[in-house]
C-alpha cells in the first residue's frame, strides 16, 4: 500500500497518457495522421476547469461528459475540409489548429492569457480515471472485428478501394476524428482535475509529438498497443532517471533522449511496435 | 512604412532561406523533414561555441552551413534510408524525422541548459544604416543579403548544374532517374546536405539577428517554415522564397495594426486557408498527389 502511495501521481500519469496515446490511435486506426489532439485536449481541459470553478454544483461526471462533447462537436466542422487532405497535408492542417487553439488560450483574457488558470479542485480519483481508460478500450475492442472495424481497416489499406467499394470514407474518418477529440478532450480535463492546473504551455506542438510517440512506440496496429506505449514510456524515464542523473544526465534531456531514440528504434527496427513484440518472438521460436 | 516593409523583407529572408532547405527534401523525397529546425538550433549552437572559443563569425558561420550541412547527411543515413521503399514510408519518415529532431533537442538541452544563450557582445559590429526614411542596422542588411545570395546560389544550382539535374530527375521519377543512370542515394543525400547546409545558415542568422537561442528555439521557426512551404507550395523552391517574403511582411504589418497577440495567429490562418481553398499553394504542381 505505502509503494502504492508513492507511486499514485505516476500511476494517474500511465492513464491519462493512455488515453491520449488512444486519441491518437483513433485517426490512426484509419490511416490518418492528426497532430490537431493536443487542441482538442486544451478545449476539454480548459472546458471541464472552468465548469468547476464557475459552477462548483456541477458533479464530475457531467463536467467530464461536456469537455468530451465540446471537442467531439468542434471536430465536425473542422473534420470535414480538413480530412480531405491526405498524408503530410493533413498533419500540417492539424498542427496549424492545435497552435491556433494554443494562442486563443494565450490571447484569452478570460482564462488569465499564457497563466491559465489555478487551483482547480483535485477530482480526479484513480478509479474515474481507469474506469474512463477501460470504457474507451471496450469500445475501440468491439469495433474489432465489426463492420465498422473492418471499414476503418479497409480505409487504412487504401482508401481509393475503399470507397469503390461503396465504403462511406469521410463518414468514418470524420467519426474517428471526433472521436479521437473526445478522447483528448476527456484526458485533457482528467489532467486538469488531477494537476490542480491548466496553461497554454501544456498544450504545445510538444505535447501532441508525446502521444504520437507512445502511440507508434506501443503499435498502432492493435487497440492496446497505445495504452501499452504510454505505460512504457510514461515509467521507463523514471525507472532509469537515478541512473541517469548519476552519470551527470539531468532528467529532461535525458526523458527527451530516451523518448527519441526507442521512437527512432522501434520506426526502424519495430513497425507495428511493443504490442507485436510476442506474435514476433512466437514466430521467430516456431522458426 | 518603409521601416515596416523593410523589418519585413528582414524577417522574411530567414523564413524564405529555411523553408527552402525544407520544400526541397519535400520536392525530392516527398517527406517531411521535422528535424529541419534541429538541424537549424544545433547549427546556431554550434556557431556559438567556434565564436565563444574566439573565432570570428565570418568563420564561425561557414563553419556552422558545413556543420548543418552534415548534420543533414547523418540525418539521411539513420533515419530516411533504412525506410525507402517501405510502404506508406512517407508518413514514417515524417515520425523517424520526430524521433531525430527529439534526439538532437536532448542533446541540446544536456549540453547548454534549457536557458536562452547569446552570442558574446561585439561579434557583430553595431552599426545604424539609414534608407532614405528608414533605418536598418549593418547585421539586419548584412542577413538580407546573405539569404538572397544563399536562395540565388541553390536556384543557380537547381538549374543549371549536372547535380541540379539529377536533382530535379529524381524528384521527377527516382525510378526512371536510375535506370537513365543517376545514383539515387547519393543525390539525395546531397540534397539532404544543401537543404540542411541552409538550414544551418538559417540558424547561425536567425541566433545572431535575435541574439537568443535555446533548444526549442527551431520550434516556432518551424511552424512559421510549415505555412510558407505550403503558401509557396510544397516542393517548390521560388514558391519558398517568395512565400517566405510573404509571410515576413504580413507578420510585421500585423504587428504594427492590430497588435503582436495576432502575430502568430496570423501565420496558421494563412497556413490553413491554402490548405482548406488551395492545397498546392502558389507554384505547387497541379498533380499534387497527396492533396
Amino acid at each position: 500500500m505505502n509503494l502504492y502511495l508513492a507511486y499514485q501521481g505516476l500511476i494517474a500519469f500511465v492513464g491519462i497518457n493512455a488515453l491520449l496515446a488512444l486519441s491518437v490511435y483513433a485517426t490512426l486506426s484509419c490511416g490518418q495522421l492528426s497532430l490537431a489532439n493536443a487542441g482538442f485536449m486544451a478545449i476539454g481541459a480548459y472546458t471541464g476547469a472552468l465548469l468547476t470553478l464557475h459552477a462548483p454544483g456541477i458533479p464530475f461526471a457531467a463536467v467530464l461528459l461536456a469537455s468530451a462533447l465540446l471537442p467531439a462537436l468542434i471536430a465536425l466542422p473542422l473534420g470535414l475540409p480538413v480530412l480531405r487532405l491526405r498524408g503530410v497535408f493533413l498533419a500540417i492542417a492539424t498542427i496549424g489548429f492545435g497552435e491556433v487553439v494554443r494562442l486563443g488560450f494565450v490571447n484569452w483574457d478570460y482564462t488569465n492569457g499564457a497563466l491559465g488558470l489555478v487551483a482547480i479542485p483535485q477530482r480526479t480519483k484513480p478509479w474515474i480515471l481507469w474506469l474512463t481508460v477501460l470504457a474507451v478500450l471496450f469500445v475501440l475492442g468491439r469495433l474489432r472485428g465489426s463492420r465498422t472495424g473492418y471499414a476503418l481497416e479497409a480505409i487504412r489499406e487504401d482508401e481509393m478501394a475503399a470507397r469503390t467499394m461503396g465504403i462511406e470514407t469521410t463518414a468514418y474518418k470524420l467519426a474517428m476524428f471526433s472521436f479521437g477529440a473526445a478522447i483528448a478532450g476527456i484526458a485533457g480535463a482528467l489532467e486538469a482535475h488531477f494537476t490542480f492546473i491548466v496553461s497554454p504551455s501544456g498544450y504545445s506542438f510538444g505535447r501532441v509529438v508525446d502521444m504520437l510517440v507512445q502511440a507508434i512506440v506501443g503499435g498502432t496496429a492493435y487497440f492496446v498497443g497505445p495504452v501499452i506505449g504510454a505505460a512504457f514510456l510514461t515509467l521507463l524515464p523514471e525507472a532509469l532517471r537515478e541512473a541517469g542523473s548519476r552519470v551527470g544526465l539531468s532528467p529532461g534531456p535525458f526523458r527527451l533522449f530516451l523518448n527519441g531514440v526507442i521512437l527512432l528504434a522501434v520506426i526502424l527496427y519495430l513497425p507495428d511496435g511493443i504490442a507485436s513484440l510476442p506474435r514476433r518472438l512466437r514466430r521467430r521460436v516456431r522458426g | 512604412m518603409g521601416q515596416q516593409v523593410l523589418n519585413g523583407i528582414f524577417v522574411g529572408s530567414i523564413y524564405a532561406l529555411f523553408a527552402v532547405g525544407y520544400t526541397l527534401v519535400f520536392g525530392v523525397l516527398d517527406i517531411l523533414n521535422l528535424a529541419h529546425q534541429a538541424v537549424f538550433m544545433l547549427s546556431a549552437f554550434f556557431a556559438l561555441v567556434l565564436v565563444e572559443h574566439g573565432l570570428s563569425i565570418w568563420l564561425a558561420l561557414p563553419l556552422g552551413i558545413v556543420f548543418g550541412g552534415l548534420l543533414g547527411i547523418g540525418l539521411e543515413r539513420i533515419a530516411f534510408r533504412p525506410l525507402r521503399g517501405r510502404a506508406g514510408s512517407n508518413l514514417s519518415g515524417l515520425i523517424s524525422s520526430i524521433a531525430m529532431a527529439t534526439v538532437f533537442e536532448a542533446i541540446a538541452a544536456q549540453i547548454f541548459g534549457p536557458d536562452i544563450s547569446r552570442f558574446p557582445q561585439g561579434t557583430f559590429p553595431d552599426r545604424m544604416i539609414s534608407l532614405g526614411s528608414a533605418s536598418a542596422s549593418l547585421l539586419q542588411v548584412c542577413i538580407v543579403g546573405l539569404s538572397v545570395l544563399l536562395m540565388a546560389v541553390l536556384t543557380f544550382l537547381l538549374a543549371k548544374t549536372r547535380l541540379g539535374r539529377s536533382i530535379r530527375a529524381v524528384a521527377e521519377n527516382p525510378r526512371a532517374a536510375r535506370v537513365l543512370g543517376i545514383d539515387v542515394d547519393k543525390v539525395i543525400a546531397l540534397s539532404f546536405f544543401l537543404s540542411s547546409a541552409l538550414a544551418g545558415a538559417a540558424g547561425v542568422l536567425f541566433g545572431l539577428a535575435f541574439n537568443s537561442i535555446s533548444p526549442d528555439v527551431g520550434r516556432s521557426v518551424e511552424l512559421k517554415g510549415l505555412a510558407v512551404i505550403i503558401l509557396g507550395g510544397m516542393g517548390s523552391v521560388p514558391g519558398a522564397v517568395l512565400a517566405g517574403f510573404a509571410i515576413g511582411l504580413v507578420e510585421v504589418f500585423t504587428v504594427a495594426y492590430a497588435g503582436s497577440t495576432y502575430r502568430d495567429a496570423v501565420s496558421f490562418a494563412v497556413l490553413f486557408v491554402v490548405l482548406v481553398a488551395r492545397p498546392r499553394g502558389l507554384f505547387g504542381q497541379v498533380a499534387v498527389r497527396e492533396a
